[in-house]
C-alpha cells in the first residue's frame, strides 16, 4: 500500500459513514418525537385527551439516580419485545411492545442487555405494592425464594423500636430468617423510598398511535 | 531456519539490522515499560473485581453488606479496569512499539508519551473510584463518571498524535498491514469515545438515540480499537517469529477494508427486538453477517502462514499465545455473526451467552495476543530473557484452560437459559417460571467462578514473572531465548 491519501480517506469515511447512517439518521428521524394521545384524529392529537409518555417527577427521579448508581440495569432490562419474539408478553412483562416514543422523556435510557432478573419496563403496573418492593429490596429471598439478587440491606436502617413502631417500617413475616431481632424494626432510608417510587412509576399502561395493546 | 540449529526467534542474521531494531526498541523503552507495568497492575485489579462479581452471581449474600462492592458496581469496575486499564495500556505499549518498528525510525518525544500515560492512568483510577462510590453512569462501557472524560480524551489524544507522528516520521517505503490497522485504530478510538460521551452523557440525545449511540460505541471499542490493534500485532509477530512472509499481501488488503467497512455497523445487533426502527436492526444484522468476509480472510492469511510450523509455535511463548488468540478470533467472530441472526438472537439475547461471547472476544482473542506480544517485547526492552519457562507454562495453561471452560460453560448455560425463557406450551403459556430458569443457571455460573480461579492463577503467575524480570539482575542472556520446549536436533 503506497497510496496514503486513500488510506486516510478510507479510515475517515468508513467511520463517518456508520455515524451518519446509524446515529445521525436516527437523530433526525427520532430526535424530535413528541408525546401523543393514544389515538389520533385526522393525524392530529385529540384535544382534552391525556398525552403519553408521562414525565418522571420528584422523588421518582431521585430514585432513578439510585437505580443508576447501583447498576440495576446490568441484570434488568427495560424494554418489552413484540409478542411472538421471545416470551415477554407471555411472562406478563407488558401488554405491548415498547417503541421509541416511550423513551423520549428519559434523560438516560436504561434499555439494558441482560435479563438475569426480569424486565422492569412495566414493573409498576404488574407489581404495584410498595410493601412488596421494600421487602424484596431488603432481602429478595423473602418474596422470591431462590432469587440470586443481592440484598440491599444498606438502603435500610435496622433500629430499636422506641415506644411505638415507626409508621414506615417494613413488615417482615414473623419467623422469617431475615426478620430483625425482637424489639428492632427495619426502616427504609430516603434512598430506598426513592428507588421504590421510581420502580412504581415504571408503567407501560397506555397505548400510542403506532402501538396498541397486544390482542390475541 | 536450518534444522540443525533448532528454533530461535532471533531471525535477522544481519547484525546491523538487529542493532537498528534494538535502537528503536530502546527509544520507546521507558514509556513502553510504564504502560506495561500499568497494564499488569490493572489486570490484577480487574481480576479481583471479576472474581468478586462472579462469586456474587451464585452466592448473593457474599460481601452484600458493602455497598461499594454491590454486583452492579463490582462488575462495572471489572469491565473498566480491564478495558481502559489493562487493554488500553497494553495497546499503548504494543501498538506503538509495532508502529515504531515498522516505521523503522527511532521515536522522539518519549517524554510526551510518559506524561500522557500518567494522566490516562490517573483518569482511569479516578473513574473506577467513582464507579465504586456511587458516581456510575450505568451506560455500558462508559460507566466512569463524566468528569474524567476530558482527562481521558486529552491524554489519549496526546498518545494518538504521538503514534501518528511516528508514522509521519517513518523511514520505510512500504507500509505494512499492521501499520494500517494500528493507524486506523489510533484515529477511530478518540472519535468513538468523544462522540459517545457527548451524545449520551454531556448533551444527551433524545430517547433511543442514546442506546443506538451506546452500541455503536461499545461494539466499536471491540471492533475498531481492540481488534485492529490485536490483528496488527499478530500480523507483525507471526511472520517475525517464524521468519517467513505473511501468506498473502492481497488478502490482507481485502481483510482490512472489509473490516473497516462492516464492523462499524454491526453493533446495532445488541438492540435486536428493541424499541428502535427495524431497518436499523436489519442493517446491524447484515453488517454482522458480512463480517464473515474479513474474518475468513484474516483466518486464511494467518493460519496459512502458521501451517507446517506447529513445532515452532509450540516452543515460542509469543506464538503459543498469539496463535491461540488468532484461532479464537476466527471462532468468536463466526459465532458473533450467527448470534446476530434473529432466530439465534431470540434465544441468546439477554442471557449469559452474551457474556461468554464478550469474554471469548476480549479475552481469548485480544488478551491472549497481548500476552504473546508482551512475551516478545519484554526481552527487547530489558535486554535479558524471561527467567522461567515454568511460569510461562503455568500462565499459558491456566489461562487457556480457564477461558475455554469459561466460554464453554457459560455458553451452554446461556443457551439453556434462553431456551427455557422462551419455551411455551401448546396453549401458549410459559413452561418455566422465571425463578426456575434462574435456578437452572446456577451450576453454569459456578463453573464460571471455577474458570475465574484458573484465570487468576494464570494472571498471578504472569505478574510475578513480569516483575521478576523487571527487577531481577541480568541473567542468562548468553543462553538464548526462553523456550517452552527443548530444541531437539
Amino acid at each position: 500500500m503506497k497510496n496514503l491519501p486513500l488510506l486516510f480517506l478510507g479510515i475517515f469515511f468508513t467511520l463517518a459513514f456508520s455515524w451518519v447512517g446509524l446515529i445521525l439518521s436516527s437523530h433526525l428521524n427520532l430526535g424530535n418525537l413528541q408525546p401523543s394521545t393514544s389515538e389520533l384524529e385526522d393525524g392530529k392529537l385529540i384535544e382534552g385527551e391525556p398525552v403519553y409518555p408521562i414525565k418522571l417527577g420528584g422523588i421518582a427521579q431521585t430514585g432513578k439516580d439510585v437505580y443508576i448508581d447501583q447498576g440495576c440495569m446490568y441484570c434488568h432490562s427495560q424494554q418489552i419485545r413484540a409478542q411472538g419474539f421471545g416470551s415477554d408478553y407471555e411472562r406478563g412483562w407488558g401488554n405491548r411492545q415498547t417503541v421509541a416514543r416511550d423513551y423520549i422523556f428519559q434523560d438516560r435510557v436504561l434499555l439494558g442487555t441482560m435479563r438475569t432478573g426480569p424486565d422492569l419496563a412495566n414493573v409498576g403496573s404488574r407489581l404495584p405494592s410498595r410493601e412488596w418492593h421494600m421487602q424484596h429490596l431488603y432481602q429478595p429471598r423473602i418474596t422470591s425464594p431462590g432469587s440470586i439478587m443481592p440484598p440491599y440491606t444498606y438502603l435500610f436502617d435496622v433500629q430499636k423500636v422506641e415506644g411505638r413502631p415507626s409508621e414506615d417500617a417494613i413488615m417482615i413475616p414473623e419467623g422469617s430468617p431475615y426478620a430483625p431481632p425482637a424489639g428492632y424494626e427495619v426502616v427504609p432510608t430516603d434512598r430506598a423510598e426513592a428507588l421504590v417510587a421510581y420502580l412504581l412509576s415504571l408503567k407501560v399502561d397506555y397505548e400510542l398511535p403506532e402501538m396498541g395493546f397486544t390482542e390475541l | 531456519m536450518s534444522a540443525d540449529t533448532g528454533f530461535t526467534p532471533y531471525k535477522s542474521e544481519d547484525l546491523s539490522e538487529r542493532v537498528k531494531l534494538s535502537e528503536i526498541d530502546h527509544s520507546i523503552r521507558t514509556s513502553g515499560l510504564f504502560f506495561l507495568v500499568s497494564a499488569v497492575v490493572w489486570l490484577l485489579i480487574g481480576t479481583v473485581f471479576a472474581i468478586i462479581s462472579s462469586y456474587k452471581m451464585h452466592t448473593p449474600e457474599f460481601l452484600a453488606q458493602y455497598e461499594f462492592l454491590t454486583f452492579g458496581r463490582a462488575r462495572s469496575a471489572h469491565l473498566n479496569a480491564m478495558i481502559f486499564g489493562w487493554a488500553n495500556n497494553a495497546i499503548f505499549c504494543l501498538g506503538l512499539w509495532v508502529m515504531a518498528r515498522l516505521c523503522r525510525n527511532r521515536v522522539r518525544h518519549g517524554g510526551l508519551l510518559l506524561i500522557a500515560g500518567a494522566f490516562w492512568n490517573l483518569g482511569v483510577s479516578i473513574g473506577i473510584f467513582g464507579i465504586l462510590t456511587g458516581k456510575m453512569t450505568s451506560v455500558e462501557w462508559l460507566e466512569m463518571p463524566t468528569e474524567v472524560a476530558p482527562v481521558l480524551a486529552f491524554s489519549y489524544v496526546l498518545i494518538g498524535i504521538w503514534g501518528i507522528m511516528a508514522f509521519a516520521d517513518r523511514k520505510s517505503e512500504h507500509v505494512y498491514v499492521s501499520q494500517w490497522y494500528i493507524l486506523a485504530a489510533l484515529f477511530w478510538f478518540p472519535w468513538l469515545y468523544i462522540i459517545a460521551e457527548v451524545m449520551i452523557l454531556m448533551v444527551p440525545a433524545r430517547g433511543v438515540v442514546q442506546p443506538i449511540t451506546n452500541w455503536w460505541f461499545a461494539h466499536n471499542v471491540l471492533g475498531l480499537w481492540l481488534t485492529p490493534v490485536a490483528l496488527g500485532v499478530a500480523y507483525y509477530l507471526i511472520p517475525k517469529v517464524l521468519g517467513k512472509p505473511i501468506y498473502s499481501y492481497y488478502l490482507s488488503v481485502i481483510g482490512f477494508w472489509t473490516l473497516a467497512l462492516f464492523y462499524n455497523w454491526a453493533g446495532i445487533h445488541h438492540l435486536i427486538g428493541g424499541p428502535i426502527p427495524v431497518w436499523l436492526q436489519t442493517a446491524g444484522i447484515v453488517a454482522s453477517v458480512m463480517m464473515t468476509i474479513p474474518v475468513v480472510v484474516v483466518a486464511i492469511n494467518q493460519h496459512m502462514t502458521v501451517v507446517g510450523e506447529h513445532d515452532a509455535v509450540w516452543k515460542s511463548p509469543t506464538l503459543r499465545f498469539v496463535v491461540f488468540g488468532a484461532i479464537s478470533y476466527t471462532l468468536v467472530s463466526l459465532i458473533g455473526s450467527a448470534m446476530a441472526l434473529r432466530v439465534v438472537n431470540e434465544v441468546t439475547h439477554f442471557t449469559h451467552f452474551t457474556v461468554a461471547h464478550a469474554h471469548h472476544g476480549v479475552y481469548a482473542f485480544f488478551t491472549m495476543i497481548m500476552f504473546g506480544g508482551i512475551y516478545f517485547v519484554m526481552p527487547r526492552f530489558m535486554k535479558r530473557e524471561w527467567p522461567s519457562a515454568t511460569l510461562i507454562r503455568i500462565h499459558f495453561w491456566a489461562c487457556a484452560l480457564g477461558i475455554t471452560l469459561y466460554v464453554v460453560g457459560l455458553s451452554i448455560g446461556g443457551i439453556i437459559q434462553g431456551l427455557e425463557l422462551n419455551k411455551l406450551d401448546d396453549e401458549g403459556s410459559i413452561v418455566y417460571p422465571f425463578l426456575q430458569v434462574m435456578a437452572n443457571t446456577l451450576p453454569w455460573l459456578a463453573s464460571r467462578t471455577v474458570s475465574g480461579i484458573l484465570l487468576t492463577i494464570g494472571h498471578f503467575a504472569f505478574a510475578i514473572h513480569f516483575f521478576w524480570m523487571l527487577f531481577a539482575p541480568a541473567n542468562k542472556t548468553s543462553e538464548g531465548p526462553t523456550l517452552l520446549a527443548p530444541n531437539n536436533s
